[in-house]
């Protein structure tokens, strides 16, 4: 746990600007400022405010329908906010189509996983290498020296990233006749193959064992260890104590406590809102 | 490490297993052959040869010519339903707009009274067909599905109805006099006629093996990749960083450029062009060819266009019980359609898992390993 030691101490103080807690060199990555977003009547994010900071694992936990995957919606540009702004980089996203914020260098993966079926596993992470090619139908067509060049690089970084994830093995089975766990790690490698500098994994480790939920640990440590910050939705409780440096706590769209994963178990609030409910599988 | 599904699957495709599994030089012989078959076939003294094939109600030649253009339809089709995923349902609209750029460049019955040779309206047909196919995609591409099916129905409709009504189109009387394809024998007969249908066939034979040549380059690149994805799940495919509405544009202008090739073709070969060649009924044909051969795979196309369009026209010339079959060819038709989505929804050549071979790192290719 050397890295949990090294990472600073975040009060965890729902009220305050969490960048004025931090040390000076600390780099805001993402900045979640004061979002609220509605859908008609149902407040679905209630000014949630947070910072994600490069480098560090930033784990997004709460309750069912406490907002979770809505906030992640509204990072990646699927929902926009109704007040507030998400800044990526310094640079606000609202508004910004939502492959400009992958190329960005925000990925993400989904809760229930939506890779290409059809596609084989190779093809798959190849669409996410393509995010920074520019192929095009006339390069394409002629076979241009570009889409040589791409295609080479998009294959090459590919196989790379599915030796990363384990599944190289299978790389030229469709995504559809992969194992549910491959699947999951399909879908990594996907997103890493955007060049992420914030990889958005939400809940990653949904429907595995505990000895595959070891080996994500792993995975995520590596790709942290990697430069690339990575923002975690999980219910596992064990699994987020485990590989955060922070955790942000969610109940009903409002941010109810954020810190250590330490400090934060011990919130009242949280043990209130969440671990003290049983029907949590925790 | 083979589960009982692939294995099942393995055994459906493996024909398709063998055939890539075979050597190269294998293929290629194969190919060839085939190539050669179909160059050969409108030959009275080739196909005479070939039994119940030729048809009996209307000239062979004749109606491989519309074969050869229905095929070159579904596989411009095929870019847009079967690698995109965007339902089309008004494809013959570009057909027309093909056929009908080809009509007033070059007709002298045409108001503009520009009289160009064939050959040099062919590529403004096909940049026109283009740009309509842009412009009836930019706003149109931000729906999805059923919407999108509409509203494509809705363009092939009114470029007909355009055709019928407009005193520039001509309606039912149609362009006249459309020049041929230039070219000679070497005592002076053009090459292209009137009577003899073989060299508008090979001609376009010839279009269609470019055709597919260059759509085998897009769709084995980033562009079919993002066709592709675009067709299997358009949400991820945009957080995965790909511009789908760009793409879809793209396919939409490719898919309607092969149509309006088509349709300058055939104009070119007509020689006469009116409203009434444009029917719905067209759009749907070709479509339902594209599924039919298995959409999202460029030989399935080719397959399903060219067996479509023939089986309507072999059944011209047939009687069974003093009943004239050609009237009941689209209920014969409606009937296999139906039939194949029971027994093979996927249609008769799928789209293959794309077993992936790269020449240029001579991969061992290990197909359900």
């Amino acid at each position: 746990m050397s890295e949990t030691e090294q990472k600073p101490t975040v009060p965890a103080q729902a009220s305050a600007p969490a960048a004025e807690n931090l040390p000076a060199g600390r780099e805001p990555l993402l900045e979640v400022d004061h979002v609220t977003l509605r859908f008609g009547g149902v407040v679905a994010l209630n000014d949630v405010d947070f910072t994600l900071y490069k480098g560090e694992i930033l784990g997004l936990i709460g309750p069912n329908g406490a907002g979770k995957t809505t906030c992640f919606n509204a990072m990646t540009g699927i929902y926009q906010p109704t007040e507030g702004e998400i800044r990526f980089r310094g640079q606000r996203i609202t508004g910004k189509k939502r492959h400009q914020i992958t190329q960005m260098g925000m990925a993400r993966t989904f809760q229930n996983i939506r890779l290409f079926p059809e596609m084989t596993a190779l093809e798959n992470v190849q669409v996410g290498a393509d995010a920074h090619h520019k192929t095009s139908v006339v390069s394409a067509l002629f076979r241009l020296p570009r889409h040589w060049r791409e295609e080479r690089d998009g294959i090459e970084k590919a196989e790379r990233l599915l030796d990363f994830v384990g599944i190289r093995h299978r790389m030229h089975e469709t995504a559809r006749n992969l194992s549910y766990g491959e699947q999951r790690r399909l879908e990594i490698a996907r997103a890493l193959a955007t060049d992420p500098v914030l990889l958005c994994l939400d809940e990653p480790a949904a429907g595995f064992n505990p000895a595959e939920k070891e080996d994500l640990l792993q995975l995520i440590r590596q790709i942290r260890d990697q430069g690339v910050t990575v923002l975690l939705i999980e219910h596992d409780m064990r699994l987020v104590m485990g590989v955060t440096d922070r955790l942000v706590v969610l109940e009903f769209g409002k941010k109810i406590a954020e810190g250590l994963p330490a400090e934060v178990r011990e919130d009242h609030r949280v043990i209130a809102a969440y671990l003290g409910v049983p029907d949590d599988a925790a | 490490m083979t589960s009982v599904v692939d294995k099942v699957r393995d055994g459906r495709q493996a024909v398709g297993a063998r055939w890539r599994g075979a050597p190269r030089w294998v293929r290629w012989v194969t190919l060839a052959a085939v190539i050669a078959f179909f160059y050969a076939l409108p030959n009275p003294g080739f196909y005479q040869y070939l039994g119940p094939i030729p048809t009996t109600g209307s000239n062979f030649t004749q109606v491989l010519f519309t074969v050869s253009i229905y095929v070159l339809l579904a596989v411009g089709l095929n870019i847009v339903v079967g690698f995109a995923g965007l339902l089309d349902l008004g494809y013959f609209g570009f057909f027309a707009v093909g056929a009908y750029t080809v009509a007033v460049l070059t007709s002298p019955t045409s108001d503009l009274k520009t009289l160009w040779p064939w050959l040099l309206a062919v590529p403004v047909a096909i940049g026109l067909t283009m740009v309509s196919g842009v412009m009836l995609g930019t706003p149109t591409l931000r729906l999805r599905g059923d919407y999108l099916a509409i509203v494509t129905l809705g363009f092939a409709e009114m470029i007909r109805i355009a055709a019928v009504s407009s005193e520039f189109l001509k309606g039912q009387r149609g362009f006249n006099q459309i020049p041929h394809p230039p070219g000679q024998y070497a005592d002076g007969r053009p090459f292209f006629g009137v009577l003899d249908a073989r060299p508008y066939y090979w001609l376009v034979l010839t279009l269609i093996i470019l055709v597919v040549l260059g759509v085998r380059n897009l769709t084995n690149s980033r562009v079919g990749r993002a066709w592709v994805s675009i067709r299997e799940d358009e949400d991820a495919a945009q957080l995965m960083g790909v511009p789908t509405f760009k793409f879809k544009l793209w396919a939409f202008a490719a898919g309607a450029a092969i149509a309006g090739l088509a349709g300058a073709l055939f104009a070119g070969k007509q020689n006469f062009v009116n409203s009434q060649n444009f029917e719905l009924l067209n759009s749907i044909i070709i479509l339902a060819a594209v599924i039919f051969g298995g959409s999202g795979n460029i030989f399935g196309a080719i397959v399903g266009g060219g067996l479509v369009a023939y089986m309507i026209e072999r059944f011209r010339g047939i009687e069974l019980l003093g009943i004239e079959l050609y009237e009941y060819r689209f209920l014969f038709f409606g009937g296999v359609l139906v039939l194949m989505m029971i027994f093979r929804p996927e249609g008769l050549i799928p789209n293959r898992r794309r077993a992936a071979e790269f020449k240029d790192r001579r991969k061992e290719v290990t197909v359900g390993e």
